[in-house]
């Protein structure tokens, strides 16, 4: 280990420690809590100047109320779980059949679909903005969610495949020598060995893919205009001009909308680090 | 039918399996991508027919005030962005001890990356504002006014890579923890042995073994610098007087707002220039490192 490890019995140490650490953590995280503290404000007290003093009145519950009763954040919320659900699934199975054949079935060829994956996954998205977005205009999709939908698909498909194609890589060749010389066909195969395998992998890249697409906001403002579909991204950002002088309830729309990643994240955590640092790892 | 099928599915199958993905990856995302090399030769408005026009955009480009402060500030952020890498090691040096506790300290400073960068964009500019913001708690204190940042044309780039860092730190630190897992602890020993202690021991003991993770952060960073958009779009659009612009973000407001998609395609494609040589590096240096540990 390094640094070397604060022995157990050093008590008085370990806790000093922890405790300077925690004191580094708030510092890191002073500008969120700066939100979270001003999402409970009164407006009444911002206009008063306290910005920073104790709350003398908590509206909390007003604020999250005015959030959901005079803004569309609800609607947008929404949105985003119609956008981000449907993408997370086509992404899981799409990387899940390529990544099985990229791993298991080499072929002429198969190492430059691989890298082509894996390097149009780096490519900034401002690079296919106009194609794209041409694209979503001629077949009719502009302005909806599936534009949203077909779009993520294609791009976390790049990423999700080179995750696949790593873990079905790295599991032991004698179950599929097995299955072969049973005789199951590759359908089968995939059903009866890759699925029930994989599925640790498929719960790492479900939270990656989700916090990547929940997250986006330059697709969101290219691909759609209207209230009706947008996500809670752009829906924040428009909110913030609209709101200019509320700070409390823009406050309280922000942690709104950082909510669904912070708590997937803290529910499957191990699984959210096990995925960054793999795909990028073994990248 | 069915017999042409049981004879070929061993092949047909994996080729059906490989095809969904295949395509609309192919279509959507590569050929998109070589479609706005294509475009960047005409005048087009995004509606009606394209005007061919050879290199005239690229010509006028070569002309452009605004793409050489794109430039510069593309230029900026990668540098601002260097420091990520470093600034992740030491976080990660200080949270990896096993205290009872440790654990929820360290998923707190991960909390950062998981944000929107919307959600990053709004809380800084809540830091940077003038008023009320933290900044102006802290130059208060010292009885002095914050410079608003945001509004200074000097500063505004660095002002708004600034906040970018701060998810790019995380992402550093969460690739630097996996490393010291995953140290020789045979060679830190001999270290300890040696005398090797604290700096020398990281510079020359530790620092070697994290030299792969180390550049991935590096190139994560690199292109995370280079894909910079949703930060200027949210604190500055571009503000003001087009201080703050980059590439990315010049070519988003070329043609959705002036609706020169010709010109836009044009700036996108110098930056995919610039990033296909990164990517190239990139890539290049994890088939090394693969080889190398094989």
């Amino acid at each position: 280990m390094y640094p070397r490890p604060i022995p157990e019995n050093a008590r008085i140490q370990r806790a000093l420690y922890l405790s300077s650490v925690t004191l580094v953590v708030i510092l890191w995280l002073l500008p969120l809590l700066a939100v979270m503290l001003t999402s409970i404000r009164s407006n009444e007290e911002l206009m008063a100047g306290n910005y920073w003093g104790w709350p003398q009145k908590f509206s909390l519950i007003d604020n999250y109320k005015a959030v959901f009763e005079q803004t569309a954040m609800l609607r947008f919320f929404l949105n985003s779980l119609l956008i981000t659900i449907p993408s997370v699934i086509g992404v899981l199975i799409l990387s899940t059949l390529t990544g099985f054949v990229l791993s298991r079935y080499p072929f002429r060829g198969s190492n430059l679909i691989f890298a082509l994956f894996v390097g149009g996954n780096f490519l900034p998205a401002q690079i296919m903005m106009i194609p794209v977005r041409d694209l979503m205009v001629r077949l009719g999709l502009y302005d909806t969610v599936y534009a949203l939908i077909v779009f993520h698909i294609a791009f976390q498909t790049g990423f999700a495949t080179l995750f696949m194609r790593n873990f079905i890589a790295a599991l032991p060749g004698e179950l599929f020598q097995a299955a072969r010389a049973e005789g199951a066909s590759p359908f089968q195969t995939l059903r009866h060995v890759v699925v029930p395998l994989v599925r640790p992998a498929l719960a790492a890249l479900a939270i990656l893919t989700f916090t990547f697409v929940w997250n986006d906001y330059f697709w969101a403002i290219v691909l759609t205009q209207s209230d009706a579909v947008k996500p809670v991204t752009a829906g924040l950002n428009n909110l913030r001009g609209e709101w200019t002088s509320a700070w409390n309830i823009v406050s309280a729309a922000t942690i709104f909308v950082a909510l669904p990643p912070v708590v997937m994240f803290f529910m499957m955590q191990k699984h959210f680090v096990a995925g960054l640092t793999m795909g990028a790892v073994k990248g | 039918m069915s017999r042409v099928w049981r004879r070929n599915r061993h092949w047909l199958t994996p080729v059906l399996f490989l095809l969904p993905g295949l395509i609309l990856f192919g279509s959507v995302i590569l050929a998109a991508s070589i479609e706005t090399v294509w475009i960047s030769l005409h005048d087009w408005d995004g509606i009606g027919a394209k005007t061919w026009v050879g290199l005239a955009n690229y010509v006028e480009l070569a002309d452009d005030p605004q793409f050489y402060v794109s430039l510069k500030n593309n230029i900026i952020w990668l540098l601002i962005f260097m420091l990520a890498p470093p600034i992740g090691l030491a976080l990660a040096l200080i949270v990896n001890q096993q205290i009872r506790g440790m654990r929820i300290l360290k998923s707190l400073f991960f909390v950062p990356l998981v944000l929107a960068t919307v959600t990053v964009g709004v809380v800084f500019g809540w830091v940077y504002d003038p008023n009320f913001g933290l900044l102006q708690l802290l130059f208060g204190a010292f009885g002095g006014t914050a410079p608003a940042l945001l509004s200074d044309e000097t500063f505004v780039t660095f002002a708004v890579a600034a906040a970018g860092l701060w998810p790019q730190i995380a992402f550093c630190m969460i690739l630097f923890l996996a490393g010291l897992n995953s140290l020789n602890d045979d060679l830190i020993a001999a270290g300890r042995v040696d005398g090797a202690r604290g700096w020398r021991m990281l510079r020359h003991v530790v620092l070697p073994q994290l030299s792969q993770v180390g550049f991935i952060a590096i190139a994560v960073t690199v292109i995370g610098a280079l894909r910079s958009f949703d930060m200027i779009a949210v604190m500055t659009s571009g503000g003001p007087y087009g201080s703050s612009t980059v590439l990315a973000y010049q070519m988003y407001q070329e043609s959705i707002f002036s609706y020169r998609f010709g010109y836009g395609a044009a700036i996108a494609t110098v930056l995919f220039v610039i990033m296909i040589v990164f990517i190239a590096w990139y890539l290049n240096g994890l088939i090394k490192a693969e080889r190398s540990n094989a």
